[in-house]
């Protein structure tokens, strides 16, 4: 594991970038645990001012440090974002490959759930969710929600990858061999699914913290809790952009774009790393 | 005669095309042979692609079901096998080899992953010590041993070594019939002598039966003892490798055997020439 | 036999209308500081003349495709041409492929066509035929859409194809036919040059004479050379009129077709006619020993020591040239001396 690490950074740019630019966000994000004033508290500061010595990034509307809800809102839609995809990445394989290897009956079971929840629209379902949940919705409950929802078009394509792995030579060799199916799906088969759950999980997390950044900026969520998507919320409310307040917009989305181009650079270049070409490559193949 | 394999009038139909045009290709017809029991033999079933050789093979090896007939294996059908534990005996007892020794392979896995596998699965050996012997003695009967082949991958090895423990793997369990479904055809010249020499040592040291599959009729008649030809699912000829390779009564036959060219070239070039002026 | 001989030497005296010299093309890989350089072709020299099919024989993984590719300038990283040169000399005009690329590229199709191996499998599933001959060959004849349309036509009938091939799908076409496709293809501009990468290799016994017969007569109706690849020595038996063995990346023997089944001079030329199956013929083969080399990491001296019967110390360190001998090139301390044995 550490030796991967450092050639991933001695050799590769990318990664370097990636793991650099990811890591310097966390560190910004864990940094909240320590913040001065607990982040949901309001009109603790002067509001409205301009980035400056004192406050870095500047002061919200509603008296708050720009630079410390950053802090918190990014570690919280982090959470929720990586929570979403790890369990969706879950959802996915193990739908993708019972459904791709087993075929037949099982198949046609899970395919017909999963076509059916790819035609079910996602935000009027988090609304309903969040209507009848009402006091007891909390960011974790929202999350398995948005996890239920976005693994189908995943699975598909874990399952197309899985069946022509199926028919491949070496599948019907293990089975003559004495696999059992767990053996040859793990063994076997995961190594080539691998870069799909790494390629698929970049955009699965863009489209989790673009959910939450919706449903926050609809007011449907926990809007005292910071998130990116509470701050635009929040500044939209108190019309920051007209009233020349754009470091209150400005800083998170940076925060953001950075955060998507480092998580971006990892994946591609892990995604490069665990690819079972430039792995065999690297073997001597 | 105690029969191992006995295959009674056979067939297999596949439903092909859309909703519409729906209709039945007839992969394998009426196809019946019986091997012995007692005297194991290289048996050879040669025909052009899609003439039903791999829908035989695999019926054979129950990865598929026929649609009418029966097929025996040592007096079972297998068709009837049901049960995890009545498919690992029928596997410890039949065991197939593939096209491509590169492809047969999972190249991110070592290959002793397949070997010590079968050990323990079929020869139920749970002791490290005990595996690794029985591995090594199969080895050996390919003229390898465990100490070239633990830890390495597949694209360490040539197709020929690949293909050779391919074969061992499937000895491992002491099996009575392989199924190898042109196994040399990915191969060159060289390389296809070296595992069809295989084939012979397996029948006369160890007495396996061997069901080769091939649409090469050189390698048919250097190792086979009897032969059968398919044209479209149908058995056209069958009998003594020397008479129906040597001497093709059937029409279907003889057009195959004429369509092999020597490799001498005074006699390919002029049947290529002699060709070329029918045109 | 006398016809074939003669017909043979008729081809002989024209001019080389391809020189290779010296040419090294190496797969050059750096994965996570993991470097590997895969000596796939190594300081081949070979010429052809006008009018001459060339097949080119050796193992699986010897560089034959490689070298093929190399040669048709159809190379893509991590292969790298290193050393040497690859000459053409259309109509008195001479391209260098590494030297002139925008030559080159004008070159293809119109003088130049590359079959690569499992081309049949290469034309898109979901366009009809008569696209691809659209894409190939339309900007390099020159001739209106209705004039293009009759020449295809024309030339599909010549090849043993119904015209109305052109409006099916690639799945609904056999094997033989894809094949026979996409050698009109590659020959409906009627080039000097065709480059085939195993033309006949997945193709049923059946229909291979035929595929055979079809690239024969459509090199000699043009007057074209032919170089060609592939394992199968029996389709060099019927169509080359001169054989190269390669052996790990190097050509180790070179000469007519006839002499090299008959007479080869180098042992691993001779083993490999020698293991060749005969219908009528029980008698035990041997295979050769050993495994074959790898390219990344050669044996030294002469790279077939390590395999060869007739292998003596100096083989070890000294590489041999490929030199002049009989009828042809040999690369081999004890060239010739494999007759005896
Ligand atoms: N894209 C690639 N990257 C790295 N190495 C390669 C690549 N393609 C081929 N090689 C290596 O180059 C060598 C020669 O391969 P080549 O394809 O030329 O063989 P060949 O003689 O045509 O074999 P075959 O008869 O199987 O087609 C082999 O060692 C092969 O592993
Ligand atoms: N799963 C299948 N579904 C439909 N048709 C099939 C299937 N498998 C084989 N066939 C058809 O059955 C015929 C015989 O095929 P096969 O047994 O693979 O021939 P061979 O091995 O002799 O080349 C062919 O026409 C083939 O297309
Ligand atoms: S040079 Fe030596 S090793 Fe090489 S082929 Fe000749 S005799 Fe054999
Ligand atoms: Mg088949
Ligand atoms: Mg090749």
């Amino acid at each position: 594991m550490f030796k991967i690490l450092r050639d991933l950074l001695r050799y590769n740019i990318e990664f370097t970038i990636g793991f650099i630019l990811t890591l310097a966000i966390f560190l910004f994000a864990l940094a909240h645990f320590w913040a001065p004033m607990p982040d949901t508290a309001i009109y603790l500061l002067p509001p409205d001012m301009p980035p400056s010595a004192e406050y870095w990034f500047g002061t919200t509307s509603r008296g708050q440090d720009v630079l410390w809800q950053m802090s918190s809102a990014i570690w919280n839609t982090m959470l929720f974002g990586l929570s979403v995809t790890i369990l969706s990445r879950l959802f996915a394989v193990a739908v993708g490959m019972i459904s791709g290897y087993l075929g037949g009956k099982w198949d046609e079971f899970l395919m017909t759930i999963n076509d059916t929840m790819i035609a079910l629209p996602n935000i009027p379902i988090l609304l309903l969710v969040y209507f009848v949940m009402r006091d007891q919705m909390s960011w974790p409950v929202l999350a398995l929600t948005a996890a239920l929802l976005g693994w189908n078009y995943d699975a598909r394509l874990i399952r197309s990858v899985t069946l022509s792995l199926r028919n491949r030579e070496f599948t019907r060799h293990a089975v003559f061999a004495g696999m059992s199916v767990p053996q040859i799906l793990v063994r076997q088969h995961l190594p080539y699914v691998m870069p799909v759950i790494f390629f698929t999980a970049m955009n699965n997390l863009i489209w989790a913290i673009g959910l939450e950044v919706t449903l926050s900026v609809l007011g449907f969520s926990d809007i005292n809790r910071p998130t990116i998507g509470g701050m635009i919320y929040w500044a939209n409310q108190h019309q920051a952009i007209i009233a020349g307040i754009w470091w209150w917009i400005a800083f998170p989305i940076i925060a953001v774009v950075l955060l998507f181009l480092g998580l971006f650079l990892l994946a591609i270049s892990v995604n490069e790393y665990i690819d079972p070409r430039s792995r065999l490559s690297r073997m001597g193949a | 005669m105690t029969a191992l394999l006995e295959l009674q009038d056979v067939n297999k139909d596949y439903r092909v095309g859309g909703f519409l045009d729906r209709s039945t290709l007839h992969a394998v017809k009426h196809v019946s042979f019986t091997l012995d029991a007692e005297k194991p033999e290289i048996f050879t079933v040669v025909g052009e692609s899609g003439s039903g050789k791999t829908t035989t093979a695999r019926m054979i090896l129950g990865n598929e079901v026929p649609t009418s007939g029966t097929l025996r294996f040592m007096g079972k059908d297998i068709a009837q096998i049901r049960t995890r534990q009545e498919r690992l005996e029928f596997m410890a007892r039949v065991q197939p080899i593939f096209q491509n020794p590169f492809e047969a392979f999972n190249p991110l896995t070592t290959l002793d992953y397949y070997l010590f596998s079968t050990a323990k699965r079929f020869l139920g050996l749970k002791d490290k010590v005990a595996v690794d012997a029985a591995t090594d003695k199969a080895l050996q009967h390919v003229g390898l041993s465990l100490a070239e082949v633990r830890g390495r991958y597949s694209h360490e090895l040539s197709g020929g070594q690949l293909q050779r423990i391919a074969v061992a793997r499937a000895l491992i369990p002491g099996p009575k019939l392989i199924v190898a479904d042109e196994p040399v055809s990915m191969v060159d010249a060289s390389l296809r002598m070296s595992i069809v020499n295989l084939f012979r040592e397996l029948r006369d040291t160890l007495g396996v039966s061997i069901i080769y599959i091939t649409h090469d009729l050189s390698t048919a008649y250097y190792i086979s003892d009897r032969v059968i030809i398919m044209h479209k699912g149908d058995v056209v000829e069958a009998g003594r490798a020397e008479e129906v390779l040597g001497n093709p009564s059937h029409e279907y036959s003889r057009a195959l055997r004429s369509a092999v060219l020597p490799p001498d070239p005074v006699v390919a070039s002029a049947i290529i020439r002699e060709k070329l002026r029918a045109v | 036999m006398l016809a074939a001989v003669e017909n043979k030497s008729a081809s002989v005296e024209a001019k080389p209308v391809l020189r290779v010299e010296g040419l090294k093309a190496y797969y050059q890989m750096n994965y996570f500081g993991v470097r590997r350089e895969v000596r796939a072709v190594d300081d081949v020299s070979l010429t052809i003349k006008r009018n001459e099919i060339y097949g080119i024989a050796g193992e699986s993984s010897s560089g034959k495709s490689s070298l093929i590719k190399t040669i048709a300038g159809a190379i893509t990283p991590p292969l790298r041409v290193v050393e040497g040169s690859v000459k053409f000399d259309f109509g008195g005009k001479e391209l260098d492929v590494y030297a002139q690329r925008p030559a080159m590229k004008a070159a293809r199709w119109k003088h130049l066509s590359y079959v690569m191996q499992g081309s049949m499998n290469v034309l898109n599933p979901v366009r009809k035929v008569k696209h691809a001959f659209h894409d190939f060959a339309f900007k390099h004849m020159g001739l209106s859409e209705g004039e293009f349309r009759a020449r295809v036509e024309s030339h599909l009938q010549r090849i043993g194809l119904d015209p109305r091939v052109l409006e099916s799908y690639p799945h609904q076409l056999s094997g033989g036919m894809r094949q026979r496709l996409t050698i009109g293809l590659a020959t409906v501009c009627e080039p000097e040059f065709i480059i085939a990468d195993e033309p006949t290799t997945a193709l049923d016994v059946l229909v291979q004479q035929d595929v055979l017969a079809l690239i024969k007569g459509v090199q000699q109706r043009m007057g074209s050379s032919i170089i060609f690849v592939t394992h199968d020595m029996t389709v060099h038996a019927a169509i080359a009129d001169r054989i190269g063995i390669v052996y790990a990346g190097r050509l180790v023997e070179e000469g007519p077709t006839l002499d090299v089944f008959q007479r080869p001079q180098h042992p691993y030329t001779a083993h490999l006619i020698a293991s060749l199956p005969r219908i009528g013929d029980t008698r035990k083969r041997v295979a050769l020993g050993g495994k074959p080399p790898n390219l990344a990491d050669p044996p030294s001296g002469c790279r077939f020591h390590p395999r060869c019967p007739l292998a003596v110390d100096k083989c070890k360190s000294e590489n041999p040239a490929l030199l002049p001998r009989n009828s042809g090139r040999v690369a081999c301390w004890r060239a010739g001396e494999v007759e005896a044995a």
